[in-house]
């Protein structure tokens, strides 16, 4: 990330010299420091609505009896979570949000599973192997119906917007079983480098 | 039918989360109460981890950069969808942007178009999500979720060039 933030600022700055892009790159950067604040103000509202139903919904054994059924899969994928943890019957319900393109609750039940996997995270400035699976599947962005996407193409007057559902659908699958293969790999390589 | 289901889906969850807690006889006024609060602190947290994200791909955009990318562009993918390629894992906001004027330079019954709508509609931010996630907790050493992120990335794009020409394109062998 170092090196990713590193690159991104240095060549911007640098090509906005050669393109005479200089100024735009400069009021580029004052704005998005207030879209990032806007951003994380406008999350307040909905992450409280979105915490406050996930903790009846935990406070009920809701999130317990959906972690108790998915936990011969979960087991699998995180190796490191507890079985009592709360976290995977969390993880569950955050993909299940996200894969029904309800951004909305996805993002504050995805940052309530951080928490709980940081709980038991024996290094607390380094991700654990669950997150890395749990943040490959969530950048993986399985989605059943983008929603989105399809509401933009009627708007400019596709004639049969919901056609792009089917191959959407077979990329998005593919790629979220790569992005979980990819992460079980890396489990193993990655510890000759920590 | 799918306006349908996305409008039912998620006023039944949260009726259904309620009514599940009021049987099992929880409080589920106090405790959403109790949920709500933090709400605030992971919201306010997130900020500096938005700052340096949202800044750094706002100046990348800004400078120009991606045109020179754009010039490289060969056949096999349209130069108009090289951009875009680029801004997806970055910005959600920026890459429906993108998406919207290809839609309309293209038309929304482009192959161009159905190649974007693929693309969009089948990945996610994934730069955006990483800050934003890692930093909500505090997390400075990445690890691998990067390279995952990214490598999924990547398959995502060839996937949706290929699915895209074998849906939308009859000619084309492969």
């Amino acid at each position: 990330m170092n090196y990713i933030f590193f690159i991104l600022i240095s060549v911007s700055i640098v090509a906005g010299i050669f393109n005479h892009t200089l100024d735009k790159v400069v009021s580029s950067m004052l704005g998005a420091c207030n879209t990032a604040v806007e951003i994380s103000l406008s999350l307040i509202g909905i992450m409280a609505f979105w915490l406050g139903i996930m903790r009846i919904a935990e406070k009920s054994g809701l999130v317990q009896i959906i972690s108790k059924f998915l936990f011969p899969i979960t087991k699998f994928l995180f190796k490191d979570v507890k079985k009592d943890s709360p976290a995977i019957g969390d993880i569950t319900m955050s993909i299940t949000a996200n894969a029904l393109g309800l951004t909305n609750a996805a993002t504050p039940i995805g940052l309530k599973v951080m928490k709980e996997l940081q709980e038991d995270n024996p290094d607390k400035s380094k991700a654990t192997d669950a997150m890395c699976m749990f943040l490959g599947m969530n950048t993986a962005g399985f989605q059943i119906i983008p929603a989105t996407v399809i509401a933009i193409l009627v708007g400019f007057g596709a004639k049969n917007p919901t056609e792009i559902i089917l191959p959407t659908l077979i990329v998005t699958s593919l790629s979220f079983v790569t992005a979980i293969i990819v992460a079980l790999i890396l489990q193993k390589v990655w510890r000759k480098y920590d | 039918m799918i306006e349908k289901i996305s409008l039912y889906i998620l006023p039944l969850m949260i009726l259904f989360i309620l009514s599940f807690g009021l049987i099992k006889k929880v409080p589920v006024y106090e405790e959403f109460i109790e949920g709500a609060k933090d709400g605030f602190k992971v919201s306010i947290s997130i900020i500096p981890y938005l700052v340096a994200i949202i800044v750094a791909v706002s100046m990348f955009r800004a400078s120009g950069v991606l045109e020179y990318v754009k010039a490289f562009a060969n056949n096999i993918i349209p130069p108009d969808i090289i951009p875009l390629i680029f801004t997806r894992p970055l910005s959600g906001s920026a890459a429906l942007g993108l998406f919207s004027d290809i839609v309309k330079q293209s038309g929304a019954d482009s192959y161009i178009a159905k190649l974007a709508a693929i693309m969009v509609g089948s990945s996610e931010t994934t730069f955006y999500v990483l800050a934003v996630y890692f930093g909500s907790v505090g997390i400075k050493k990445y690890r691998y979720a990067l390279l995952t992120g990214i490598i999924a990335d990547i398959t995502n794009i060839v996937l949706a060039i290929w699915v895209a020409r074998l849906f939308f394109l009859a000619n084309s062998v492969l």
